[in-house]
């Protein structure tokens, strides 16, 4: 018996050590990287793509495990989710991704609250999304660092692919605390540029003070001297239009890098969105309109195509039932509303790993890019297909059919 | 007194309006999906006068001279969904003071203008069963809808054969009912509140029947208790919030004990319990979720719950529970349903027909047949199609969603103005109680 445990422990570590050599056929290949492939094969060598092509012309080598299915695509990329900071289950102990005490956190790390085994983590894995961008949620003016991760790996260094993605920002209803503040909007844009400046001011005398008279150091002002340096870009969550001016107003003040996130408004102010470069993580095409988010609207995606704004999909946060949404669902709805599939695709795949700047990796099936891979009995998007097959680097993580 | 130009218009559309209910309207070629019997290829729909005149093959169903023709080739035309479970209208209920408050009529608190009526109408739901939340052991009496077009509550009411309202009783039990007092803290002090109303309720029965029609024996009026009896005497179905597996069979365990009609609502982990489901006789109106948990009662909830039911022989039907889900999403239950097992034949029942059952109107509404109410909805595909749109949705012969109308449109996508005065009951955190 002890043998065998042995003898299971060795195989499961090796198996974790060296990918399986696996290769994919499909019916129809969706690269993401040019046109569809009616039978086409993806050769996956040590967790990366080798080759893509039809049939025809792709041989698998010998030794290769071969998976088969109707459709393929590139790995879901979930560009903005609080899955695996906000639990299932819906308890104090389980919710990590907002801290109310404070409205400005930015030294509040995503990597310190992650767990790759919450089960919404394998949830939305199962349903295709092999990236996630993911951390600390909207409903604070500054409430923390998020990061990206593959929806894989028992550790969060096994799944961190950019340990700090983006600092997030929430301008509107959700960051209003009557109390302790800011109470009002103009407080809100008030505050964050006042630690802008901190943190302007902190940075350069960090860099140019003489050794003895450099301040101490300060996690959040750090934190934000990088948003200023554009190594890290805001990711403001607002959803009136009024909020979404103000997000492009302090964005051209301190020359950052935006990220506009929800956006429920968008539709309203496409040419200044247009005019500042800015790109959109849209919010969830199924989400609930009121609020803030009362004008929302299905087609808001199909509108920043048309206006030729980079956009991608998220689950985004959700408060209750159900505790998320799934990135895979969202971009099938936009297709039934005014997307193409071939659009709405790319906004789950290589137009959000361009918005996140993680391209070379991953979001499309091309030679040299992570091996991630999802499988379909059916059109990814209709509802009663299903995802039968997700690869991560190679490696097989989930067959059962969803 | 002169009439205006603008009163003339309105005799004159008045007129014409009045003459479209008289004129048969006969609706052609489409696929109709009557849910009472096959499928129809080639099929007509006659309406006339809010009902349904003829339905059957184009081949063999004749058109009336005079009717009105529509060309619905390449269309699909299946009976107004039933949504058994919604909060549509900013509908209210119980306030905090007791858990237990059968008293308490949703008539009195919805807002028929609210956008969510349009919404769901854009979904092509055609009668809802609106009901108060589930904070509550009790929250109140619940009202069955046409969402009929109209300015007041009383334009959308359901009347049966005696000139009553149609509508149920809401009770739940788990963990959203569980407050601090007056509200119970344990499931068992739960079931024993609800117990000890319905026991006063079947005394109050007796002391009425023993009065025998003598007003000075007549125990005084409550209204309370006038409601609990009409669920003892199977007048008033009790739609019950229930998710896991043993809540459930405690809500099985009263209705027996009290003799209820019941509908179990949510029913999470059915698939843990189907067979005992399936003994009681009970049928279980679903929800259908895009993933687990969000609350402790919710962490098992499986999509297979449609499939584990029908085979166990249930009664299953759908619901949004609108805003937990969106009603103009409504179709996409039974098909996330039919990809988790469930056959698309009971799927697509469990939308009508079904639920029709559930709200005791499946002599009205429910499938497309003659005789019965002209409750249908246009589709430009297969209902489980992602890409199917609802093109037009008709209560009773009247169309009350249009897409093709630019405001109507705005319903249907969402986007300025189309959830102006609307009530989102999922903002905070601890409140909801759906």
């Amino acid at each position: 018996m002890r043998t065998l445990w042995m003898l299971l422990v060795l195989i499961a570590s090796s198996a974790l050590i060296l990918p399986a050599q696996v290769a994919i056929r499909g019916e129809k290949v969706y690269t993401s990287a040019g046109p569809t492939i009616a039978d086409g094969v993806i050769i996956i060598r040590d967790g990366k793509v080798q080759q893509v092509g039809p049939a025809s012309q792709v041989k698998v080598p010998p030794g290769y495990r071969l998976l088969q299915a109707k459709a393929v695509t590139p790995g879901l990329i979930d560009a903005h989710t609080v899955v695996g900071l906000s639990g299932y289950l819906n308890q104090p102990h389980d919710q990590d991704q907002v801290e109310r005490t404070a409205a400005l956190q930015p030294d509040l790390r995503a990597i310190d609250a992650y767990n790759p085994q919450e089960r919404l983590v394998e949830w939305v894995r199962s349903h295709g999304v092999t990236t996630m961008h993911t951390g600390h949620g909207p409903g604070v003016l500054v409430s923390g660092q998020t990061m990206i991760v593959k929806s894989r790996g028992r550790t969060v260094d096994e799944a961190v692919m950019v340990p700090q993605a983006m600092i997030a920002v929430t301008i509107g209803e959700s960051a209003r605390e009557a109390t302790k503040g800011p109470g009002t909007r103009a407080k809100m844009v008030a505050l964050l540029r006042t630690e802008l400046i901190k943190a302007q001011e902190y940075d350069r005398k960090r860099e140019t003070a003489a050794e003895d008279k450099k301040p101490a150091r300060d996690l959040r002002l750090e934190a934000l001297a990088r948003v200023l340096k554009r190594e890290v870009p805001l990711l403001v969550t607002v959803h009136r239009s009024q909020d979404i001016m103000s997000a492009l107003r302090v964005a051209k003040e301190f020359n950052i890098r935006l990220v506009l996130d929800g956006a429920a408004e968008a539709f309203l102010v496409l040419d200044q969105i247009k005019e500042a470069g800015v790109p959109v993580i849209v919010h969830p095409t199924m989400a609930r309109s009121g609020g803030e988010t009362e004008n929302l609207s299905m087609e808001t995606a199909a509108k920043l195509k048309k206006a030729g704004i980079p956009f991608a999909f998220q689950s985004g946060f959700e408060s209750y039932v159900p505790k998320t949404r799934v990135v895979l669902y969202e971009a099938g709805v936009a297709a039934a509303n005014g997307l193409t599939f071939d659009e709405a695709l790319a906004a789950a795949t290589l137009d959000a790993a361009r918005l996140l700047g993680i391209s070379d990796r991953v979001g499309s099936l091309e030679p040299g890019k992570d091996g991630d891979v999802v499988l379909y009995d059916g059109d990814p998007f209709e509802y009663t297909s299903h995802v039968v097959g997700v690869v991560i680097q190679g490696e097989v993580v989930s067959q059962e059919p969803r | 007194m002169r009439c205006t130009i603008g009163c003339l218009a309105f005799v004159v559309l008045w007129r014409s309006l009045s003459l479209a209910q008289d004129t048969p309207q006969a609706y052609v070629g489409a696929r109709i999906i009557p849910m009472s019997g096959a499928e129809i290829p080639d099929g007509v729909l006659v309406v006339h006068q809010g009902k349904i005149a003829a339905i059957g093959p184009a081949r063999s169903t004749s058109v009336p001279a005079g009717a009105q023709q529509h060309d619905a080739k390449g269309k699909v035309i299946m009976p107004g969904l039933v949504d058994t479970h919604s909060h549509i209208g900013g509908v209210e209920g119980a306030d905090s003071t007791a858990p237990i408050q059968p008293d308490v009529r949703v008539l009195d608190s919805i807002n028929v203008r609210s956008p969510g009526i349009q919404k769901a109408q854009a979904g092509g739901i055609t009668t809802a069963n609106v009901m108060p939340g589930s904070g509550h052991l009790l929250s109140g009496q619940t009202l069955y809808l046409k969402l009929r077009d109209g300015g007041t509550i009383d334009d959308l009411l359901i009347r049966n054969g005696q000139g009553k309202i149609a509508g149920g009783l809401k009770m739940a039990n788990g963990t959203n009912s569980r407050r601090a007092p007056p509200f119970p803290g344990t499931r068992a002090k739960s079931a024993a509140l609800v117990r000890e109303q319905y026991v006063k309720a079947q005394e109050y029965r007796e002391k009425i029947r023993r009065a025998n029609g003598d007003r000075e024996k007549m125990p005084e009026r409550d209204l309370r208790m006038e409601a609990l009896v009409e669920v003892l005497e199977g007048k008033r179905t009790v739609h019950h919030h229930t998710h896991r597996h043993d809540d459930v069979l405690t809500a099985i365990r009263l209705a027996k004990e009290f003799g209820f009609r019941m509908v179990l609502q949510h029913v999470s982990e059915a698939w843990k319990i189907a067979p005992e489901i399936a003994a009681s006789g009970f049928p279980v109106s679903l929800i259908v979720l895009d993933s687990p948990g969000g609350k402790l009662e919710a962490m098992d909830v499986s999509n297979r719950n449609g499939a584990v039911l029908e085979k166990a022989g249930v009664l299953v039907g759908f619901h949004t529970d609108d805003s937990v889900t969106d009603s103009r999403h409504f179709l996409r239950s039974a098909a996330f349903a039919v990809r988790d097992g469930m056959s698309r034949e009971k799927a697509l029942e469990a939308l009508t027909i079904s639920g029709a059952k559930m709200l005791e109107l499946q002599d009205r509404i429910g499938s497309l047949e003659a005789g019965k109410e002209a409750d249908f909805i246009l589709l430009s595909g297969d209902p489980l199609s992602v890409y199917t749109k609802v093109l037009e949705t008709y209560v009773e012969g009247k169309k009350v969603f249009d897409r093709s109308d630019p405001k109507d449109l705005l319903f249907a996508t969402g986007g300025y103005g189309a959830s102006r005065g609307d009530e989102l009951h999922l903002d905070g955190f601890d409140e909801e109680e759906d």
